[in-house]
């Protein structure tokens, strides 16, 4: 196990060190001077270049690489001009908002998606089958921005059951979260459906049977066994598709979270927190597929460290 | 064998030992009217301590009979018409949780291939050890003793640490073993065997079959075993039934059927084992027709060296005929003479 931890750990570093070097390259493409930004229009030539020449953006692009990628390793990424100090420290100070965010809008999707898909694979083609996968069709075409302006206007404003901004407390979750969530429920309860539906229909399902076993115990005992594999690996990608998306849902609700933080330095292009914030959900994204490569080992007993 | 002679295979007469029945049991694929026949009217009876052998090609709804008898037909499948019985139960009347209690604990099934029949995501001993916790309400320490115990007693060396392993973990002939063992956890009367040697080495479908017989021998089990080898058929069973289309074209003592067949198929299944030592096997020509395309008259014609004008349009019965015997076929006289000719040239 020891090994294989390592050998995905330095894969990881790999391509970490990559993406950080994407992130660098497109964020300088991208035009818009944060020299005139920062001075406003009417700055004077001198005054442009002793900017540039405080943020080293008056080197070449290649030094300017080496500079940042020196900086990388010791876990610096510049500093915000807009917000002064360290870019990382900002991002790491928001980021614990958009992980909360994610995290029950994976656990909604869950409890909810996985019942739904375990229920419809009970009588493909029934009623209620038939409802689980219109109710998904329509929850995944829904755009999210839409989604959440009109939960706004309904809980917050007209039931005034929730806060529709963030104001310190847990509810003020809720709304944000279910946003995120709504879309995936029902995609994950088809996912949940196909594969229990496979499953059911092995060998081993009418073994059970054979034996005495009800249904429930087949779906939930025996085929669900079988579907956590192909299940954890969606919730992965899930979970970092949720901390990628929350930018648009974090401007919608004003979440103090990583994707507000973006969106301001994007605008105003703040270099070091765009990239501190793209790398923060790019490393994220890694550090998932570790956890959900390290879990294939634990969950499917024919995986082993060697050969996963 | 003798006993196994004097001992008819009728149908139709009221014997009341019987284990498990089934009476002229019609199961079809798909609803209604457009259902596709697929088992047509099969009768048969088990009984407590014997071992009935149903043979054929596949396809010739074999496993769909057995299945009828645990309720568990696939998706799709239904009983259309006839009567299935366990222990003299019409199984019809039977609730979901009816079914519950009786699969595993009065009837049990041995499958194909082990390895599928297995879950891959729990270990053999948790398998094993299901029937225990099931029916009996066992907790997981009690249930793990019994198992460890059964699985002992099925030759299954270390049980105790290989309780632990997951079933690809196992070799065939272990993995087979524990699903004998979840069989017999709970000493059902009627165990149900579809292939249990098919997908075997050679030198363990022998040690399976040994443990087989002598656990059928033990606990009087009455045994439907499914196969096509009949080989495997001669050494455990002691009546057979050859199946063709989804009919029972003839059925009997083993002895009588595999000496003296009086069905052409059964002619030509004996026909083409290979043994050692004789004329090289012969295969029936042609292919055994699909379920829903059948020929008119006798579903075997357009293959039957015997058939006749009446074959192609007048289905026979089976009928009974001398030896404790039932035969589908208008020309048993001649399917019989033509044995002696062989003999005697």
């Amino acid at each position: 196990m020891g090994r294989f931890l390592l050998r995905r750990l330095l894969q990881a570093v790999v391509v970490a060190l990559g993406a950080i070097s994407l992130v660098f390259v497109v964020v300088r493409v991208v035009p818009g001077d944060p020299a005139t930004l920062i001075l406003g229009p009417d700055a004077s030539a001198g005054q442009l270049a002793s900017v540039r020449a405080d943020f080293g953006l008056d080197q070449p692009l290649w030094r300017q690489y080496l500079t940042h990628m020196a900086g990388v390793l010791h876990g610096d990424l510049g500093d915000s001009w807009r917000l002064g100090g360290s870019a990382v420290s900002s991002t790491l100070d928001r980021f614990p908002a958009t992980l909360a965010l994610a995290a029950l809008a994976l656990l909604i999707t869950v409890a909810i998606g996985f019942p739904l898909g375990m229920l419809g694979a009970r009588k493909p083609g029934g009623a209620r089958d038939l409802l689980i996968s219109t109710g998904s069709l329509v929850g995944q075409a829904v755009p999210s921005f839409w989604l959440g302006i009109v939960l706004i206007l309904l809980f917050a404003r007209q039931l005034n059951w929730l806060p529709s901004t963030s104001d310190g407390g847990a509810a003020a979750l809720i709304l944000p979260s279910v946003t995120l969530a709504l879309p995936f429920i029902g995609w994950l309860a088809r996912l949940v459906r196909n594969g229990a539906l496979e499953e059911s229909a092995k060998d081993y399902a009418r073994t059970a049977r054979a034996k005495g076993a009800g249904e429930r115990t087949v779906m939930y005992a025996h085929v669900a066994r079988n579907i956590a594999v192909p299940v954890v690996t969606v919730l992965g990608l899930l979970m970092g598709n949720f901390i990628a998306n929350a930018v648009i849902i974090e401007v919608v609700f004003s979440w103090p979270g990583l994707g507000s933080l973006m969106v301001d330095a994007i605008t105003n292009r703040d270099y070091a927190v765009v990239e501190a914030a793209i790398v923060t959900i790019t490393l994220s994204y890694i550090v998932l597929n570790l956890l959900v490569d390290v879990l294939y080992v634990v969950l499917d007993p024919r995986l082993t460290p060697e050969n996963a | 064998m003798t006993n196994a002679v004097t001992e008819s295979a009728e149908t139709g007469s009221g014997a009341d030992d019987a284990a498990a029945e089934l009476r002229e049991v019609h199961i079809g694929f798909g609803t209604g009217r457009n259902a596709t026949p697929v088992v047509r009217g099969v009768t048969l009876r088990l009984r407590r301590g014997r071992v009935l052998a149903l043979v054929g090609e596949s396809g010739s709804g074999k496993s769909l009979t057995s299945l009828a008898l645990m309720g568990l037909l696939p998706a799709g499948a239904a009983l259309t018409s006839g009567t299935v019985k366990l222990g003299g139960e019409d199984v019809a009347e039977f609730t979901d949780r009816r079914w519950r209690s009786v699969r595993g604990r009065e009837i049990a099934m041995v499958f194909q291939d082990p390895m599928s029949a297995l879950n891959p995501g729990f270990t053999v001993g948790r398998q094993v050890a299901e029937p225990f916790r099931l029916h009996l309400g066992d907790g997981r320490r009690d249930a793990r003793a019994k198992a460890v115990a059964l699985m002992r007693e099925v030759g299954i060396a270390d049980a105790e640490t290989r309780y632990d392993a997951y079933p690809h973990e196992f070799s065939g002939g272990m993995r087979q073993r524990a699903v004998i063992a979840m069989a017999l956890a709970l000493g059902p009367r009627v165990l149900l065997a579809d292939e249990p040697t098919t997908a075997l080495d050679v030198t363990v479908q022998a040690q399976i079959l040994r443990l087989l017989a002598r656990r059928q021998h033990e606990d009087r089990l009455a045994t439907l075993l499914v196969s096509h080898d009949l080989g495997v058929v001669a050494r455990v069973a002691q009546e057979v039934a050859v199946m063709y289309a989804g009919r029972v074209v003839e059925q009997g003592p083993l002895d009588a059927v595999y000496t003296r067949p009086s069905h052409p198929y059964t002619l030509g299944l004996l026909n083409a084992v290979p043994e050692p030592g004789t004329a090289r096997p012969v295969p029936i020509d042609g292919q055994p027709p699909a379920p829903g395309a059948l020929p008119g008259g006798c579903a075997f014609h357009p293959r039957c060296p015997f058939a006749t004008d009446r074959c192609r349009t007048d289905d026979p019965a089976l009928t009974p005929v001398a030896d404790g015997r039932a035969v589908a076929c208008h020309n048993t006289a001649e399917v019989t003479a033509s044995q002696r000719l062989q003999e005697t040239s």
